[in-house]
């Protein structure tokens, strides 16, 4: 809720209470008071009077007894925000303002890592924001720690620590050599988020492929595939024989099984056999009948 | 008075079409009112009228009656025949019409005459010709055709042992938190792009690469803009690419901008969409025997082979073609109207403009497949 519209509401109200003059009470209000947690107000003056607070999506109304202090319970408040508080009795009103400010302590962290595959070796390729909330999911806007840790086996965990500006922490890391589901924590306090990370293997590096004989075919299998990392190139990708001749050409699309990709093509002497996967290419074979 | 004058031109005007389309109506519709293409009701007195019955039939899906008048009906059942002009299995031609036919006197004797019958059939992804050269003979006063039998391959019940890869995906759900975890689109890149100026309009011709490890539907969707920036027109590849892109897979596209000069386009946006869909690596489809037949009548073709073990009810062929220096130089494609059976080839051709022809120097082949029950 706007500052305008609480102004006039308290305007409204007061005006409401004006004509019903009483005995005058003042309140004691604190400054700031933290969301969610249990507080007093002291007041002064004798009589009955009621008290409104306004606040951000929520309004209290309390008949409250003049010089007691009123007691609002743990959980009462929970929205952070500006609030106005007005006590009207039969011969004043008094209006005060003051915060709600989130609980220190984190309770739940909203945390967006991206990409959630992306290839080995990459630098700065992976993303991780954070924002920080407490348990009420108000948005913790004081300075807060955030740590940020990636890991996968076999290989070193990157680390880092970063305080939240407005709330908000983010970090930039280095997808590692080695492929493998990588962890990506984000903790705050006793709070902490994990979301997984793929990295997946790069571009073939060095494609082979060998022929040999197969009755009236050329069976053409290629070396078991890996990325300049060393890592294993997933099974399912592509690879593609194509084998020319004079005037014709075969051409067969292979997912590789198992590490390898593997097809059969006709024999002819003298065919000019290629492999290819993406815009990578392997090694190419003279097929002059040998078996 | 001008109403007037309006009103029986009209009504003139009405009656001279009714006149011209009885007089000299177009085939389609003069086979499908009983009457030959050349406006003569059909009879069976002479090789062409006995065609014209046949072709006729065929284009009312009255295959009791196109059989009844084949001269060879003892060679085969009329399930056989069916089979011939629909499939076997469910492919393009089981959902085919005839859109039109053209019968073709080749020789004739007194009691034997050959006649070309060139079917023109009608799908949801454009027409496809099936020509059938038919003997005719004569049995008393009458002609009957002696239909030619295509007979289609059957598989042999079998079991085929297949492991290839399959991905499926689960995506986040609606009850999750807006900061969690997605899965990620498929990674991909356009690796070429070559704008041609045809006699049509502008053609924007390219390769698509899936450099992800996961498959992928793809689409790309190219603006034209003029020299101010504004945009002369947007379209996208439609199935003029194979939308299902495997691992590392790479498709070629084509995009047409009707009746649009090159001179007029500053440059082009072009913007690739990628989602990420369950896929199987199976089945894999061998491309035999690939031949490009040089101007004129320029053609790329060869023979698909489905090396697994199911059946490709509908099977796309895209071409692309290179000159000397590896440049893209066009893209051709083709529906199969046949299913792709296990091991059994079957025959694709497209053809090649053919002044882009003669630069052609390499090309390739690749072929999108649907079988029912959608991406499998």
């Amino acid at each position: 809720m706007s500052r305008a519209c609480v102004s006039l509401l308290a305007l409204m109200i007061g005006a409401a209470v004006l004509p019903a003059l009483g005995q005058s009470g003042t309140l004691n209000l604190p400054k700031s008071v933290e969301a969610g947690a249990a507080f007093s107000i002291p007041t002064s003056g004798s009589g009955r009077a009621t008290l409104y607070i306004a606040g951000p999506a929520q309004i209290l109304k309390r008949e409250v007894q003049l010089g007691q202090p009123i007691a609002f319970a743990a959980g009462d408040l929970t929205n952070a925000g500006h609030y106005l508080a007005v006590l009207s009795s039969q011969s004043s009103t008094a209006t005060r303002e003051f915060d709600v400010v989130p609980a220190p302590q984190p309770a739940t962290l909203s945390f967006l890592a991206r990409p959630s595959r992306l290839p080995v070796g990459l630098q700065n390729g992976v993303t991780g924001a954070v924002y920080v909330f407490d348990s009420f999911q108000n948005l913790i806007t004081n300075p807060t720690p955030v740590s940020f840790q990636l890991s996968v086996a076999a290989a070193p965990t990157q680390a880092r620590i970063v305080t939240t500006i407005q709330g908000a922490a983010w970090t930039e890391m280095n997808s590692s050599p080695k492929e493998g589901n990588a962890k990506f924590v984000a903790q705050a306090g006793d709070v902490s988020a994990a979301r997984v990370i793929q990295q997946v293997p790069g571009d073939p590096c060095g494609l082979k492929m060998s022929a040999r004989k197969a009755g009236d075919k050329i069976q053409l299998e290629t070396d078991p595939l890996r990325d300049c990392s060393g890592n294993a190139v997933t099974d399912g990708t592509v690879v593609t024989f194509t084998e020319s001749w004079n005037g014709g050409q075969t051409t067969v699309d292979v997912p590789l099984k198992h590490g390898v990709a593997q097809a059969e093509v006709p024999a002819h002497n003298g065919a000019r056999i290629t492999v290819a996967t993406g815009v990578v290419m392997g090694n190419e074979i003279r097929w002059e009948g040998q078996s | 008075m001008g109403g007037r004058f309006l009103a029986l031109f009209l009504v003139a005007a009405t009656i001279a079409l009714i006149i011209a389309g009885t007089v000299s109506p177009v085939p389609a519709a003069a086979a499908y009112a009983g009457i030959s293409p050349t406006g003569i009701m059909h009879s069976a007195s002479t090789p062409e009228g006995a065609v014209d019955n046949l072709a006729i039939a065929m284009g009312h899906q009255d295959w009791g009656k196109a059989y009844s008048e084949l001269g060879n009906k003892a060679e085969f059942s009329e399930q056989d025949f069916i089979h011939d002009l629909s499939g076997s299995y469910p492919s393009l031609r089981t959902y085919a019409i005839l859109d039109s036919y053209q019968v073709r006197p080749l020789h004739a004797s007194d009691n034997d005459a050959q006649v070309q019958l060139r079917l023109r059939w009608s799908t949801v992804v454009g027409t496809f010709l099936d020509t059938r050269n038919i003997q005719v003979v004569r049995n008393g006063d009458r002609w009957a055709p002696v239909w030619p039998l295509v007979k289609e391959t059957r598989v042999p019940p079998q079991v085929f042992a297949v492991n290839y890869l399959r991905w499926d995906v689960i995506y986040r759900g609606p009850g999750d938190d807006w900061g969690a975890q997605d899965v990620e689109a498929p990674h991909i890149r356009i690796v070429d792009m070559h704008p041609v100026e045809r006699a049509a309009g502008v053609v924007v011709l390219g390769e698509l690469l899936n450099e992800d490890v996961v498959p992928a539907y793809v689409s790309v969707r190219a603006t034209l803009l003029a020299k101010n920036g504004s945009a002369i027109g947007s379209e996208d590849s439609f199935d003029k690419i194979s939308h299902l892109l495997l691992p590392k897979q790479v498709t070629p596209f084509l995009i047409i901008f009707p009746h649009v000069s090159l001179s007029d386009v500053d440059s082009i946006h072009m913007d690739p969409t990628s989602n990420l869909i369950a896929a199987s690596a199976d089945p894999v489809i061998e491309i035999q025997d690939q031949k490009m037949t040089p101007a004129p009548d320029a053609s790329f073709g060869g023979n698909l082979v489905n090396q697994s073990g199911q059946i490709v009810n509908i099977a796309h062929v895209l071409g692309t073609f290179y000159d000397q220096n590896g440049q893209l130089v066009w893209v051709a494609d083709q529906y199969i109207d046949r299913a792709l059976l296990p091991q059994t080839p079957v025959p694709f051709s497209m053809s090649v403009p053919e002044d882009l022809a003669r630069k052609v120097s390499t090309e390739r082949a690749v072929v999108a497949t649907y079988s029912s029950g959608g991406f499998q």
